[in-house]
């Protein structure tokens, strides 16, 4: 496995932490009626996004659902921006025009953001396949939500990165409920990872509350796809402590559940192990939660001060 | 008693054939299901059985020979110790043989009608790089395929059957050889999956040609023509465009009824994002599928199987393009105007040719060429001339294609119609099987010049 360095730990602190504060601010905001439309958020999944950012090449490629947020930052994009694209602003990713659910940045590679459930997945396939024409080493990490994995689509894309050996990493990230149905109403066999044994992919599971794991595996699984073997499919076992979007109370669960996943909470798991390693002290991280703090409400008053998008621009980008 | 061995129909869409080699002599005898030649079509080279028995007295064509008409008689078998009666007409077999024959005189009818009107219009004819052979639609969208392949490596074309198997309708003849096979990739039978991927490739750089093996399979996939192609580009602010062209035979072929015979153009035509182009001739089909590659958006290129033979002369010129969303005078008239595209604009100008003939009224005919950007100059021009309008599509009547141009022609042109705006579409129904309802279904040139007198008030 990777050997982690001091400042490791720090970073992968650091980023949950960001992703956890914005995506706090993004709620705020939504209530506030700043946001609108669908906005899911990514709390409670921290560790699976930021765990494979420890493995990652800045060439390598990122297609992901429209639970995008946490991913837009591990990918090191501006809060800034991504807070504008979620209050439909011109200083947003996409100019206003996308929303939370359909955020790009061509120049970090990261191709989305996708609002069809499972569309995604062919998609990424697509990117990898691009990788390999081109003689490229990189590869293309494809998020797919539990939900997708019954998506039919999905098996088609398995069977062609599987066919063609692509150089794709597909991660299920199993948050256990597709909108309100958990995965045992969903799934015929729990076993996600396990789907994509009749193509001849291998696939592993991982406890995504813990980043460390995620490394692991995401290390793992990224070396064998970029040495050419194929695809690789990571199923990471998390858990989301919102609801499916901000319109969702999730009635579908009990308190004892949601309490019981807090008890092993990604971010409390890297401070506990910051500090077992006297990596930084109680200070320093404190210090670094103040900032956080700061920066993403800089990041809200930016959202909600940037100007909305000229009418003009209702025509805009229709075509090249 | 003799009986006569008949050049088969291979497919819904054969006309002739040829007899690329014999597998039995004269003086064989020969059991029913032996294999008795070999026959090569437009798509493919097929193994053909006896359906009869007896011993082989005669071969009426010898190999290799070419264009075998579908029917003709090829060889004779029967009780050598009878006599031979070559007969002319109709055989034996009648239930069997009698829809083949009715379909092999349509065939020839039209082949008729196709000699009149398959001229190419004067505006083609005056291109100095015109060239002086004639070939076919698919050999023309082979060629401007391969061109562009040679010129530009990060186009590749996928789906399936265009490698090895040289296409479904042979459009993609050749390619795998030239180009290879990281080029040019057969697929598993998933347009869901496989679209997806070309998309995410065109996101990523690359230029893909995806053939769907007819555009009704692209109902499996879609989602990902239209909320990923059709869509990024807007929703990602300008920054993730999708070069691809999305290909294939569109609306009806030959009796392949209800599923496999639907027009798709206006359902297209609806979406921001696309760019819907449906060619005509090979002339048209070689400029606009050329500038559909080079496009950096999603392109949605209607052919249909029937027009893939096609033939016509075209313009060799490697870059040789005919501009999107610009619309072709293939006539000019001063009594009316017909507004038509891909394959009824064959009808079309048959139907000028009788309106001139019989009731002495000028059709200008509009080869609309590209669908969406619609070329809405060129239509209102010519109304402004002719003071009449009728379209022509192949497509379902509600919302067509023809439906969105009587809107823009009443908006932009009422003081200058003297009739309102007439559409020849199919019949509102799913397309039936019977050969009989098929022609029913279909716009024939009776519809077009029936709906011509009425914009003329003519009984």
């Amino acid at each position: 496995m990777k050997k982690l360095q001091k400042a490791d730990y720090i970073k992968m602190y650091s980023f949950m932490l960001k992703i956890r504060r914005f995506e706090e601010r993004a709620a705020q905001l939504y209530g506030m009626g700043k946001i609108g439309g669908f906005c899911h958020l990514y709390i409670g999944q921290e560790a699976v996004v930021v765990g494979i950012l420890m493995t990652i090449d800045k060439n390598d490629s990122v297609v992901t659902t429209y639970r995008d947020h946490g991913h837009m930052i591990a990918r090191g994009l501006d809060p800034k921006r991504i807070m504008a694209e979620l209050t439909g602003r011109e200083d947003g990713y996409s100019a206003g025009k996308g929303g939370s659910m359909h955020m790009f940045s061509k120049e970090n590679n990261f191709y989305g953001g996708h609002g069809i459930v499972g569309a995604q997945v062919p998609i990424g396939t697509g990117i990898a396949f691009t990788h390999k024409y081109n003689g490229e080493k990189n590869i293309c990490r494809t998020y797919i939500g539990d939900g997708a994995m019954n998506n039919g689509q999905v098996f088609e894309a398995f069977n062609l990165a599987a066919l063609w050996k692509l150089p794709v990493l597909y991660i299920i990230e199993n948050n256990k409920y597709g909108m309100g149905t958990s995965v045992d109403r969903a799934a015929a066999g729990l076993d996600l990872y396990k789907r994509g044994e009749a193509f001849g992919i291998p696939g592993e599971k991982v406890d995504g509350m813990n980043v460390f794991s995620v490394i692991e595996a995401a290390d793992k699984a990224g070396k064998y796809v970029r040495e050419g073997n194929g695809p690789y499919i990571i199923e990471v076992q998390t858990y989301r402590y919102r609801g499916h979007s901000m319109s969702d109370p999730a009635k579908y669960r009990t308190k004892e559940e949601l309490d019981n996943y807090k008890q092993t909470d990604p971010i409390e798991i890297v401070k506990a192990e910051i500090l077992k390693k006297k990596i930084a002290t109680n200070d320093e991280i404190e210090k670094i939660n103040k900032d956080t703090l700061e920066e993403i409400k800089n990041a809200a008053e930016f959202a909600t001060n940037s100007p909305f998008p000229k009418d003009s621009e209702l025509y805009t980008d229709v075509y090249l | 008693m003799s009986t006569e061995i008949l050049m088969p129909a291979l497919s819904p869409t054969m006309t002739e054939g040829n007899l690329s080699k014999w597998l039995i002599k004269k003086g064989d005898t020969i059991k029913a299901g032996d294999l008795i030649a070999e026959i090569e079509t437009d798509k493919a080279t097929m193994e053909v059985e006896a359906v009869d028995e007896g011993v082989v007295l005669d071969l009426l064509f010898k190999e290799g020979e070419a264009n075998i008409p579908v029917n003709k008689a090829i060889a004779i078998i029967g009780d050598p110790n009878e006599k031979v009666e070559v007969k002319k007409e109709a055989p034996i077999e009648k239930v069997i043989e009698e829809k083949k024959i009715e379909k092999n005189i349509e065939t020839k009818i039209e082949n008729k009608k196709a000699d009149i009107i398959d001229k190419p219009s004067p505006k083609i004819e005056e291109d100095r790089n015109l060239s002086s052979e004639e070939i076919t639609m698919r050999q023309a969208l082979r060629d401007t395929m391969a061109e562009e392949m040679r010129k530009d490596n990060k186009v590749f074309i996928l789906g399936e059957e265009v490698a090895e198997y040289q296409g479904a309708y042979k459009v993609t003849q050749g390619l795998l050889e030239e180009f290879g096979k990281e080029r040019v990739l057969d697929t598993p039978i998933s347009e869901h999956g496989f679209t997806g991927l070309a998309v995410g490739a065109a996101f990523k750089g690359l230029r893909p040609i995806l053939e769907f093996m007819t555009f009704n399979f692209s109902m499996q996939a879609i989602d990902q023509i239209i909320n990923s192609a059709a869509k990024t580009l807007y929703m990602s602010g300008g920054q993730i465009n999708c070069p691809i062209v999305f290909r294939g035979p569109n609306g009806a072929a030959a009796q392949v009824a209800a599923q496999h015979s639907q027009d798709f153009s206006s359902w297209y035509s609806q979406v921001p994002g696309l760019k819907v182009i449906a060619p005509s001739t090979p002339y048209n089909a070689k400029g606009l599928l050329r500038s559909a590659i080079s496009d950096p958006n999603p392109v949605i290129f209607l052919e249909n199987e029937i027009l893939y033979g096609l033939k016509g002369p075209v313009n060799n010129d490697i870059n040789f393009s005919i501009p999107i969303g610009k619309a072709n005078i293939e006539k000019e008239g001063k009594d009316l105007t017909i507004v038509t595209y891909s394959i009824m604009l064959q009808k079309s100008k048959e139907a000028a040719l009788r309106l001139k003939e019989e009731y002495n009224l000028d059709a200008e005919i509009i080869d609309l060429q590209t669908l969406r950007p619609l070329d809405t100059e060129t239509i209102l021009n010519s109304v402004k001339k002719t003071n009449r309008l009728i379209t022509v599509e192949e497509s379902w009547p509600f919302g067509s294609v023809g439906s969105e141009i009587a809107n823009i022609v009443q908006r932009d042109a009422f003081d200058y119609l003297d009739s309102p705006v007439i559409k020849v579409n199919s019949a509102d129904v799913p397309m039936p099987y019977a050969l009989s309802l098929e022609k029913l279904y279909l716009p024939q040139v009776d519809d077009i010049i029936n709906a011509a007198k009425k914009v003329s008030y003519l009984k």
